[in-house]
């Protein structure tokens, strides 16, 4: 069950909009961060408290990368491997934190503290190669920069 | 030296507060424009020659003009901060370091169109951006700037700040308003246009941030001094993105036309050392790349066109030597194969196939006609598909193409790659 804090920000989300439809995104967010990630029971809770039908609200979650449909450790680590972090060799980096965490790009940590993904570009190209931890941007990356903020994150 | 615009703000401690940007003349232009017509600033914007920065460079006085006047009917507005065009990352300087001037600019546009309503569309990485928006949206209620009857006047108008969720495709403006009615990001048939049939059905502007925030600037000092800047076709400042190979990448405002070379080896301080400049993406990935020889093309939606090329979103990517064009062709073709809506079929299935070929191109398996069999596959994707998406792949491999077929063809006959230090 989603908490009262968060039906009552649905409810909040419910006055931005012209129809109720519009509110299914920003309510995946608030189901993401109750639950770790989009369950089905939360999916069918929003439709629900929307008035809409769920597969509305299906079709939504699996069209948009942002919605993880599995969980994912405390820190996602996203890596971009676009052109501009490329050419200042974004796939090093990556290789470096798969070294670190011993895990291959997709897969967690077993004390699913970790998740490493790639992403395409994130918008901060001037100050590549860059990655994205949960909210977080962290950029002019190097071997030593990105042994270090791991090192914080631990 | 080019003084700064849209960027005179961002050096400043917590540029992004409203004490920051009122203490720069931050919203003078919107009372000024609160005392004039609709119509008038209709006028001013266009008489500015102020051409949307998001990509397509189109007039944004015209845009604005095509809404219905009827002042029953609901009309809204919508700011395009998706930014997602690989290079790109402007929108996002203005966004978390100055959102006033980007609020400024759409309550004005908001007021000369008639819309009560508007939705800044985010892309949902950028989260600060967006936390940003929103605590400069709150304070601009304090002190009236938004909410009912703005300073006095008639004229009310609320922004709401909706987050997307990881697809670029919705950086396209049907898509966009598809993704704020909750669907997947499917981009419409046009016509109709957003003008007449836009968000909720009702008619809609879509603006680039950067596009916006040069509203404010025009209503201060005039049409005649923005139109002034730059060549008279496309006037104004504009912010270039440069990334890739250079000693100084970053973001650099200057007047629009500057030409590539001044941008590379004046202001971003050149190619990284012991390297070359082979390359140059001018526009974003979707923008045909241009070499040494085109360096003296100055940077403005009409010079590049003529070049075969497009000014996209100022999104300059310089590619040196060591790259191997092949892998770069094949970076940015996953990057659309991915980003494809999937809805229609030319893209879908074209931009697939185009993808499995360049890695066996790329991956030393490439065959004899795979050269052709890309060709083919690009006339057969190209004008047949509802948004730009597919077009931009193409635009982006012929560019590769043209000016590098002999990569192309030696990896396909060495197995091998002709860049040294590559696989």
């Amino acid at each position: 069950m989603l908490s009262e804090a968060a039906a009552n920000e649905i409810k909040e989300i419910r006055k931005r909009y012209a129809t109720a439809r519009s509110c299914i995104m920003p309510c995946l967010y608030v189901v993401q961060r109750e639950y770790g990630y989009i369950t089905e029971e939360g999916m069918r809770e929003i439709a629900k408290i929307l008035g809409v039908q769920p597969v509305l609200v299906f079709e939504v979650s699996t069209f948009y990368t942002m919605y993880n449909k599995k969980p994912v450790g405390k820190y996602h680590v996203q890596v971009c491997t676009n052109i501009s972090c490329s050419i200042l060799d974004g796939e090093h980096i990556v290789d470096v934190i798969s070294r670190k965490l011993g895990i291959k790009v997709k897969e967690t940590t077993p004390d699913k503290k970790f998740t490493l993904s790639t992403v395409e570009c994130l918008g901060s190209c001037g100050t590549a190669p860059m990655m994205q931890i949960n909210d977080k941007y962290y950029e002019n990356l190097n071997d030593a920069k990105v042994e270090d903020i791991l090192n914080g994150l631990r | 030296m080019f003084e700064p615009v849209l960027l005179k703000n961002i050096n400043m401690p917590d540029s992004y507060k409203l004490t920051s940007y009122m203490s720069s003349g931050g919203y003078q232009a919107l009372k000024k424009a609160l005392e004039m017509t609709p119509d008038s600033l209709i006028q001013m914007v266009k008489d500015s020659g102020l051409r949307g920065r998001g990509g397509a460079g189109f007039s944004t006085g015209l845009k604005w003009s095509f809404i219905p006047k009827d002042p029953t009917l609901q009309k809204y507005l919508c700011c395009n901060a998706d930014e997602g065009e690989p290079g790109t990352f402007k929108d996002r300087a203005i966004i978390e370091y100055d959102p006033h001037q980007l609020i400024e600019g759409m309550v004005i546009a908001s007021y000369a169109i008639g819309a009560d309503t508007s939705y800044i569309y985010i892309r949902g990485e950028f989260s600060l951006g967006a936390d940003r928006l929103e605590d400069a949206i709150k304070e601009a209620y304090q002190k009236n700037y938004l909410g009912k009857n703005i300073l006095g006047t008639k004229f009310s108008h609320d922004i709401y700040v909706h987050r997307g969720a990881g697809a670029y495709i919705c950086g396209e403006e049907t898509a966009l308003l598809e993704s704020i009615e909750g669907r997947r990001a499917l981009p419409r048939i046009k016509p109709p246009f957003p003008a007449h049939v836009g968000l909720f059905g009702k008619p809609t502007v879509i603006n680039n941030v950067e596009t916006l925030a040069c509203i404010p600037h025009i209503v201060n000092r005039g049409a005649a001094w923005f139109a002034s800047i730059g060549p008279a076709k496309s006037p104004g400042p504009k912010l270039f993105g440069i990334s890739g190979s250079v000693n100084k990448p970053g973001l650099y405002e200057l007047p629009m036309g500057t030409p590539l070379r001044e941008i590379i080896f004046t202001h971003a301080g050149g190619i990284r050392p012991g390297k070359k400049l082979k390359a140059v993406i001018p526009g974003g990935v979707s923008a045909p790349m241009l070499t040494e020889k085109d360096l003296d093309t100055p940077m403005d939606f009409d010079s590049l066109a003529a070049k075969g090329t497009m000014l996209g979103s100022g999104a300059v990517v310089v590619i040196d030597d060591s790259m191997c064009i092949v892998k770069a062709a094949l970076i940015t073709h996953e990057f659309f194969h991915h980003e494809s809506c999937g809805k229609c079929t030319p893209c879908r299935e074209g931009l697939d196939w185009i993808v499995k070929v360049m890695r066996r191109i790329e991956h030393g398996q490439g065959k004899e006609g795979d050269m052709e069999l890309l060709k083919k596959l690009c006339v057969d994707i190209f004008g047949r598909t509802f948004c730009p998406l597919g077009d931009g792949a193409v635009m982006a491999l012929r560019g590769a193409f043209n000016n590098f077929t002999e990569e192309f063809e030696y990896h396909i006959k060495n197995k091998r790659c002709m860049v040294n230090g590559n696989r």
